[in-house]
């Protein structure tokens, strides 16, 4: 079998287990599979939360195992694995210059440029922010990049065309068209420059590119047998230059070259010279000092607008088992693989409310969904803990959680002029009817009123104990007034953040409180 | 690149030596990584906002019992430095609860920017001439500190505390982020909170300097509600149970003494005042050892309220910290000359 051949078969297979993690990362599906392993395998991802937390969470530590391949072959990951990757590669080859019959055209466009540094600088920046302590890598690694993508624009567009494909109600996403926009620009880029986005913007390739300069094996050509036909950069994946001292940490390992050559002047050795290669990625020292100073102008400047401290946004309403702001941004990568998850659609990608730096990470939206009770899946998926994979019991706060409470997200409150036995002399307290809590956290009061026509009547009007809210968000999302509910949830009062809680005690001074933990 | 010794092997062929440093630094990189990783694995889960919290445990700055010596005292005059001086001499001078080389923690109030005239926050001759008696009593140093509601910077600025400490030579310490820590605490409700720390690093006497004052939610703000400067974060969650922190106060700080500066009292729109109508001048200082009975006199004699209605004076005797019944105490009462 031609090694071609085998590259083939693997990113096929890599390709459809990408595919296949993401359409069964749903409720109905989800048994256990490890469906953010892609994520887990990323060493970026380790890496980078590994400086903003000093941790490496749960099943990160499979990164270890593709450091490996990187250190003995090189960036074997980026056109064998990296589902991103091979599907710029099959765009390119689709829609860019892969098949243009001018050998020339193609081999012009497979040169090194210096615009293939960017990627070095882009790292650094991100580097250099989690250092101080933001994690911005999410934006650009590829792997999150595309479970994003998937999760937010591709299967719901899909699901649009061809319904209950993917979701037994159809899903929608905030700036849904922002993300694909950006998935069809960078795809799309693959017509000017082949592997635009791997060549230029990856962080993860740039990652990968110089941990491969400890590689051993590597594309060699023989100066004797080679006649200077540059043909090996016909179909050169990574613009390495293998026609002359190969570029390691741009080599993406597809062994295009060695099958073109027509000399046979090519091979992948073992402990080649090193006077034939450049080893390390060639970044000049004032380039890296431009991506420094980006990286600490994204924390600095991201940071002081207050979104992650004083200056929080009511609506910044996190997962169940999210960490505290800060924490939560040092490890949230907006790979929305919670949102994937999210049975009810109330995940959605943040725009700005959580700041700059909060850009794409999950936040509650009860408009379009709510908090299921008894159900913690985007813990469960979160490959980086900034969502903990608490219990069930845990986060209802029960048996021996009892004492500490449940997990609550924020605090409803009613906005009296909206709600209809508050202010329209109309029965309603749906809210109270779908309060998921025992005791109800929504307990209403009846009361008589003469009606404007003269006649009396009895309604019942609702009122919410903050100390037994837990702020999932039902009531607000099955509000009759449906464009903005008379029953709002907003950030105040979650216990992920002690400096945000509503009540000095935690509600342990709740009279129904105090009730129930007599009755226990 | 020439003068590598390599360059006169044959192609491919590498020396041993760099075989071994090739081989060796890649294998170095997966093994460091493999152990730093396996080093920084995190393999349980937390919940966030439930992980237990500690806390550092305040000493207590309070003076060995001494039944022979007055533990309260109050004084009428008309001068702040004269009366201060008259109450402090009453209860032994200010050799009796600073020595020589002490460092010393002086908490006024000042919490608002407000002019002295208001009687919002400690008057800076109340500040000036406790400062004067622990500096002539030996100390070696003084700080004052205090985390407003107001702005700091502007707080100690207008109520004139900064100037006095500029004067005096005192070490005035601001409430910035690192100066707090946590603090453990079996109060009722105050179990573990944010803590200015800083100048209890150093201090080894704490003395308390608080103005009288009318308080809209807990009636009075004295020695006791004093110490609420003290505490950072979510102070506003603190008036959900009023009366059961201001008593915890009273567990969290044991003083050396405190001072109650009675001269021109607060006695209406309090805590903030705003007009010299509000103001009462009252021409006394009452000072002792025990916060619960200088506060019961203040209540009394300077508010002239009933006591009854002051929950957590009666909060603070049940639980043992003090006394409500101020009469019953070893008490001097002295006019100034």
């Amino acid at each position: 079998m031609k090694i071609r051949t085998a590259r083939r078969i693997s990113q096929v297979f890599f390709f459809s287990l990408f595919c296949f993690f993401v359409v069964i990362t749903d409720l109905r599906y989800l048994k256990g599979y490890p469906a953010s392993l892609f994520l887990e395998m990323d060493p970026l991802v380790a890496f980078a939360t590994a400086i903003t937390t000093h941790s490496i969470y749960k099943g990160l530590i499979w990164s270890l195992v593709l450091l490996i391949p990187t250190v003995l072959l090189g960036r074997i990951f980026c056109n064998w694995i990296c589902p991103y990757g091979i599907l710029h590669h099959f765009i390119g080859w689709l829609l860019g210059k892969g098949r243009a019959a001018d050998e020339q055209v193609r081999i012009e466009s497979n040169r090194y440029r210096s615009l293939y540094q960017v990627k070095y600088v882009i790292l650094i920046a991100m580097i250099v922010a989690a250092l101080f302590g933001t994690l911005q890598i999410g934006l650009l690694d590829p792997i999150c990049l595309f479970h994003r993508s998937m999760t937010t624009a591709i299967l719901p567009a899909l699901n649009l065309v061809c319904p209950s494909t993917f979701y037994v109600r159809q899903y929608f996403h905030v700036g849904a068209w922002v993300i694909g926009f950006f998935l069809f620009l960078l795809v799309g880029m693959n017509v000017v420059i082949p592997r635009f986005f791997c060549r230029v913007l990856c962080p993860l390739g740039a990652f990968l590119g110089t941990l491969s300069s400890a590689a051993l094996w590597r594309i060699d050509r023989d100066p004797h047998k080679c006649v200077d036909c540059d043909l090996c950069l016909k179909n050169c994946e990574g613009a390495s230059d293998p026609h002359t001292q190969l570029r390691k940490s741009e080599c993406f390992v597809c062994f295009n070259c060695i099958e073109d050559c027509p000399e046979d002047a090519i091979s992948f050795k073992f402990m080649p010279q090193l006077q034939h290669e450049i080893t390390t990625p060639v970044v000049p020292v004032r380039r890296a000092l431009l991506g420094s100073l980006i990286g600490f102008g994204f924390f600095g400047f991201g940071r002081s607008g207050g979104t992650a401290d004083r200056n929080y946004d009511k609506k910044v309403i996190r997962p169940p088992g999210s960490l505290e702001e800060k924490e939560f941004l040092d490890r949230c990568i907006k790979c929305d693989q919670c949102i994937r998850a999210c049975p009810t659609n109330v995940l959605q990608p943040a725009i700005f409310s959580a700041g700059l730096e909060g850009l794409w990470t999950p936040i509650l939206n009860m408009k379009i969904g709510y908090c299921e009770l008894n159900c913690t899946l985007c813990g469960q998926v979160c490959p980086t803990g900034a969502i903990q994979r608490i219990t069930i019991e845990e986060k209802t706060g029960v048996g021996t959680h009892a004492e500490q409470g449940p997990v609550r997200l924020g605090t409803a409150f009613y906005d009296h002029g909206r709600c209809l036995p508050w202010s329209m002399e109309t029965p309603c307290v749906v809210c109270e009817e779908v309060c998921p809590v025992s005791p109800k956290a929504i307990f209403s009061r009846e009361v008589t009123i003469i009606k404007r026509d003269g006649n009396p009547i009895t309604l019942r009007r609702p009122y919410v104990d903050p100390a037994l809210c837990i702020g999932c968000g039902i009531c607000e999302h099955e509000c009759p007034v449906t464009d903005e509910a008379a029953i709002r949830v907003t950030a105040i009062g979650e216990t992920r953040s002690r400096e945000r809680r509503l009540l000095m005690d935690g509600g342990d001074t709740s009279a129904v409180r105090q009730l129930e933990q007599r009755q226990r | 690149m020439n003068e590598n010794p390599d360059s006169n092997l044959p192609d491919n062929k590498i020396s041993r030596r760099e075989f071994l440093l090739r081989t060796g630094a890649a294998g170095a990189l997966i093994a460091g990584s493999a152990v730093g990783g396996m080093a920084l694995w995190q393999r349980k889960h937390i919940i966030p906002g439930f992980e237990p919290q500690k806390g550092l445990q305040l000493p207590s700055y309070a003076l060995a019992p001494n039944s022979s010596l007055p533990s309260l005292a109050i004084a009428h005059g008309t001068e702040h430095e004269k009366t201060i001086r008259a109450a402090i001499g009453a209860l032994g001078g200010m050799e009796r609860f600073i020595q020589h080389g002490d460092v010393v923690m002086l908490k006024p109030n000042v919490a608002f920017d407000r002019p002295p005239a208001l009687a919002a926050t400690t008057h800076p001759e109340a500040l000036r001439t406790v400062a004067k008696l622990v500096l002539e009593a030996g100390a070696a140093r003084v700080f004052v500190a205090d985390n407003p509601i107001n702005s700091p910077a502007g707080c100690f600025l207008k109520s004139g505390l900064r100037a006095v400490a500029n004067d005096l030579n005192l070490d005035l310490l601001y409430p910035e982020s690192h100066s707090f820590s946590p603090l453990q605490l079996k109060g009722e409700i105050l179990k573990n909170w944010t803590f200015f720390h800083e100048p209890f690093k150093k201090a080894n006497k704490v003395i308390g300097v608080a103005p009288c004052k009318d308080h809209n939610l807990c009636h009075a703000s004295m020695t006791m509600k004093n110490w609420y400067g003290l505490l950072g974060g979510r102070r506003n969650q603190f008036h959900q149970h009023i009366h059961s922190i201001v008593s915890d106060f009273a567990l969290m700080m044991k003083p050396t003494l405190v001072v109650l500066d009675g001269m021109n009292v607060l006695m209406s729109n309090g805590p903030t005042g705003g007009r010299l109508s509000d103001v009462k001048p009252m021409g006394t200082v009452v000072a002792g050892l025990d916060m619960v009975a200088v506060d019961s006199y203040g209540y009394t004699h300077l508010l002239e309220r009933d006591l009854a209605e002051l929950t957590y004076i009666h909060k603070a005797h049940d639980r043992g910290l003090g006394n409500k019944n101020w009469k019953d105490t070893n008490h001097r009462e002295v006019q100034a000359g």
